[in-house]
């Protein structure tokens, strides 16, 4: 099995993460509804493969400025996750938790409110995984970025760099009184690949 | 005009014309640079070492290929291998975590690859803006040599 490469199983693993950013998406919506205190929405969510090359243009160009959060996972498996959204969202949603008293500036206040709700929506996400499959997985506290869509991308894309020349993220799209496009990246190690799969009955090894 | 790199991307470019990529983070962005035919490359390496890695099918994407790769570029070009001069940014490290996690420190060690590899070949580092924690566009002006470093919330730098 230590052949695999992510071409390999991108298949399979497509099919995981579409389910996973339908369940996902949904358990997010309805912990976001109850923290925000506000009505909110969902769209199907997708789940794109793009060559590196393409990674930048997807979220606005490699300039744009986007809020990122990164968690590494442990427990049955290990990887980690990357939570983005454009900056002027991650405004949006901080100052909808905060109320007046966010600024725009994104002080240590809004970071740590985007943090919290990086942990709510990733949370729900590895939920809905940990459910799908049976394993036990801890999230670490979530590190935030405000930084370019190439720079903070490049993280990702050198994880799944060790195991092929794509990145594989689900887009989703939630609305409140605006539409939100957040991204959520999970990059499993290439042992815990075969574990998501095995566990899903997907893969025998 | 101005010749874009994207990410595990390499390119090579001569005055008056510039040479772009757009939102390093952990990448290194190495420039090799002739000032006497003002022939220029670049390449966006995204990890230090292809023999670790069994995918190594695109050379632009490891230091140690891909140094080696932008060398033989230029030259093809029109530079001259004994006149050539490197310049290189990036490498930051764009989050932390309390796992402490190899993949995270990788921009340092693509750094450490890039300047490992140039100097297996000979070529000189006259200057570098790397490591710390935020994302960088880097342009490269072969007419001046100079390398310009463009950050979010901080002063554009020339190196």
């Amino acid at each position: 099995m230590s052949e695999l490469t992510l071409e390999s199983i991108s298949t399979q693993y497509f099919d995981v993460l579409k389910e996973l950013g339908n369940i996902g998406a949904g358990n997010a919506t309805t912990a976001l509804a109850s923290l925000l205190q506000c009505k909110v929405d969902m769209k199907v969510p997708q789940v794109l493969t793009l060559d590196f090359k393409d990674v930048g243009t997807l979220l606005g160009g490699e300039e744009q400025v986007m809020a990122g959060a990164y968690l590494a996972v442990e427990g049955d498996i290990t990887g980690s996750i990357l939570f983005l959204v454009k900056k002027d969202i991650a405004i949006h949603l901080v100052k909808k938790l905060m109320g007046d008293m966010a600024s725009e500036d994104f002080g240590e206040m809004e970071r740590s409110a985007f943090k919290e709700i990086s942990n709510i929506i990733t949370g729900s996400y590895l939920n809905a995984l940990a459910t799908l499959t049976n394993l036990t997985i801890y999230p670490s506290i979530p590190d935030l970025a405000i930084d370019m869509a190439g720079a903070i991308l490049s993280v990702p894309a050198i994880e799944f760099g060790i195991m092929g020349d794509k990145i594989i993220l689900i887009q989703s799209q939630i609305s409140d009184d605006i539409d939100i496009d957040g991204y959520f990246i999970m990059i499993p190690d290439m042992e815990s690949y075969e574990k998501i799969l095995s566990a899903l009955g997907i893969l025998n090894i | 005009m101005e010749v874009k790199v994207g990410m595990a991307d390499m390119n090579v470019c001569a005055s008056p014309d510039s040479i772009i990529t757009l939102g390093l983070g952990s990448c290194v962005g190495l420039v090799l640079y002739d000032p006497t035919t003002k022939i220029c490359g670049m390449v966006h390496v995204m990890l230090p070492d292809s023999k670790t890695i069994g995918v190594g099918t695109n050379p632009a994407k490891f230091a140690d290929t891909g140094v080696e790769e932008l060398l033989k570029m230029v030259v093809k070009k029109g530079a001259k291998k004994e006149k050539l001069v490197a310049k290189m940014a990036g490498g930051a490290q764009m989050f932390s975590v309390n796992k402490d996690s190899p993949m995270l420190r990788v921009g340092e060690r693509n750094v450490a690859a890039v300047k490992e590899e140039l100097k297996k070949l000979g070529i000189r580092l006259i200057s570098e803006d790397t490591g710390e924690n935020f994302g960088r566009t880097v342009i490269f002006y072969p007419e001046s040599g100079e390398y310009l470093i463009r950050a979010i919330g901080k002063e554009p730098k020339t190196i």
